[in-house]
């Protein structure tokens, strides 16, 4: 994983849920990860598709990704090319989530110092998120969690335990 | 310092003496849950390069999200799910017709006191109101278990919500659950621990108890817990001969929260769009028009809540604009309410009656909305979206509102009636 990652805001509100993240309808017909990334933040904001950019980061409030378990609503996102999640808090299955597909993602109150549009620095070495007004520090993430996104999610981080190459 | 009933628990399972809050363990769990997204996993579960799962006595697989497939791409996926059971030898397969995972898990004896149950869908944690730890996780870490059979789990803070007070005539645990999400909101619990507790919940059925923890996921929690007791031993006589350890709390365990509640004034409650946490007392919505009604889900799609519905709609008509789905969870559910009549009373009351299952909860098919429609719903769920069109309105209730809204065609006061 980067330990410094920029990119451009995106920012939402509090109790996002993943229905608006990827409408429900779609989560046992759709089944390829490049489609997933077509319906990403479709009930919540119809413009981010058309003009997110690799790299984006999400900013957001508290317990982002509430609601169902569906994977999907973290796929789509980084299929769409976003980079990181920020938020004030995340339900505990998102943040799970996250993990596994390696999306990197930091548990801070950012969102109260940006806009959409802002570039955002997050260094993960520092544990810090810099935003064109204010600095946030966060907490390391668990070893155990962090060999996880280093792996690049937990599917290669199996593989390596299972030692199958 | 005593323990809470997460720290006790999963230190048992990780083989540690004690546990602490924000503590990593790695577990072996007794149960991994999926369904309908079964084939999805499988295909990471392939992915990781895997020929047999670790433990195909832990899978308990329950087709119910969309059943029977509304389509050739639902059709192929059920069917990936079936060559996997077969391929993997699991015995604890439930297809198409027998329910909803969440019930027909607990009816077919797989979900015990003192159990560590993993499932791939947000409200698992309904199966603490047998007394096991039953968390959600997502879908490839459910791939990961039936890889390795193990996963890790973050030792939560623990909230006890005590609850004294005899409730009221057409009130009922639905109400009480929306009246504390209201109450605490959408994260109130995120990442605990929700023990459930005091004479109210000790007085609760089997059933009431499911409502309160499959609901905890609506307040963050990660799994929600009933102490069993005689209620959940006579409930699960007959469905288990195994044995099972009951797991309690002590009685000195630190929690991070206690609450109180006294149900004994409480009203019906209703949770208005868009969110599960916009919770009101039924009376400030009353005389809402409604074009659909829907009375069934892992919620309250039980006995105990057809009955209710067939209390309120026996021998009536509901408003002839009104659409009222009824869902009864499981085969078993459905079959005892054939036998007492109830399903009679709802479809000769203008019901119509749908195959066990989740239906329209998620949006798929058998009832979704177009825009500007609005209905109410026994579900756990009122996200804008979620059940067809975003220009649609979902407001949540038990299911005697629910059955009464559907009589007179407008959000109802159960008891008015």
């Amino acid at each position: 994983m980067k330990t410094i990652i920029k990119g451009r805001v995106w920012k939402y509100g509090d109790d996002v849920n993943t229905d608006v993240i990827f409408p429900g309808k779609y989560t046992y017909s759709i089944t390829d990860r490049k489609e997933m990334a077509e319906h990403a933040l479709e009930d919540l904001d119809p413009d981010f598709v058309k003009k997110v950019q690799p790299g984006d980061i999400i900013v957001a409030g508290k317990n982002w990704g509430c609601g169902s378990s569906r994977e999907q609503a973290v796929i789509s996102l980084k299929e769409a090319g976003v980079g990181a999640i920020v938020a004030r808090s995340f339900a505990r299955i998102y943040f799970r989530n996250c993990i596994n597909e390696g999306l990197p993602i930091v548990t801070c109150d950012a969102v109260d110092s940006v806009e959409t549009g802002d570039e955002i620095t997050i260094d993960f070495g520092q544990g810090k998120v810099i935003t064109p007004r204010a600095e946030y520090h966060f907490p390391p993430l668990a070893p155990s969690v962090m060999e996880i996104l280093d792996a690049g999610g937990l599917v290669p981080h199996v593989k390596q335990k299972l030692g199958i190459a | 310092m005593g323990k809470t009933f997460a720290e006790k628990i999963l230190a048992a399972k990780a083989g540690l003496d004690e546990t602490v809050p924000g503590q990593i363990v790695t577990v072996q769990p007794d149960r991994l849950l999926t369904h309908d997204n079964t084939s999805a996993i499988a295909k990471t579960f392939r992915k990781i390069g895997t020929d047999r799962v670790a433990n195909p006595n832990m899978n308990v697989i329950i087709l119910d999200h969309v059943v029977p497939a509304a389509n050739e791409t639902y059709a192929q996926s059920h069917k990936e799910t079936r060559e996997f059971v077969q391929q993997q030898g699991i015995e604890a397969f439930y297809d198409v017709g027998e329910g909803i995972c969440h019930q027909v898990l607990p009816e077919q004896g797989h979900a015990l006191p003192g159990m560590l149950i993993v499932g791939s869908d947000s409200h698992t944690p309904s199966h603490g109101a047998l007394g096991a730890f039953a968390a959600g996780i997502g879908r490839t870490e459910a791939a990961a278990v039936m890889a390795t059979g193990e996963i890790w789990l973050r030792v939560p803070e623990s909230m006890r919500i005590e609850v004294t007070g005899e409730m009221p005539p057409q009130v009922s645990a639905k109400d009480l659950v929306l009246h504390i999400i209201g109450d605490i909101g959408a994260d109130g619990a995120d990442y605990m621990s929700v023990e459930f507790a005091g004479p109210t919940i000790e007085s609760m059925s089997i059933a009431g108890r499911q409502v309160l923890c499959n609901m905890a996921a609506e307040m963050g929690a990660k799994n929600g817990y009933v102490a069993p007791d005689e209620t959940t031993r006579q409930w699960l006589a007959g469905r288990t001969t195994s044995t099972y350890d009951e797991i309690l709390p002590d009685e000195d365990a630190d929690y991070a929260r206690v609450l109180h509640y006294d149900v004994s004034g409480l009203m019906p409650q209703i949770a208005r769009p868009h969110r599960v946490d916009n919770v009101v007392p039924v009376t400030q919505v009353t005389g809402l028009p409604i074009n659909q009604a829907l009375i069934g889900t892992c919620t309250n799609g039980r006995l105990e809540d057809l009955r209710a519905a067939a209390q309120i709609l026996r021998g009536k008509q509901i408003a002839p604009w009104v659409r009222l789905l009824v869902l009864p969870a499981s085969r078993e559910i459905l079959l005892s309410a054939m036998e007492e009549g109830i399903i009679a009373d709802l479809v000769k009351a203008g019901a119509t009656l749908l195959n066990p299952g989740c239906g329209p909860c998620l949006g798929a098919h058998e009832g979704c909305m177009a825009p500007g429609e609005r209905t109410i719903s026994t579900a756990n769920r009122n996200f804008k979206g979620r059940m067809g069109s975003r220009e649609a309105e979902i407001y949540l209730g038990s299911p005697a509102t629910v059955a009464a809204s559907a009589l007179r065609g407008a959000i109802t006061d159960p008891r008015e009636l």
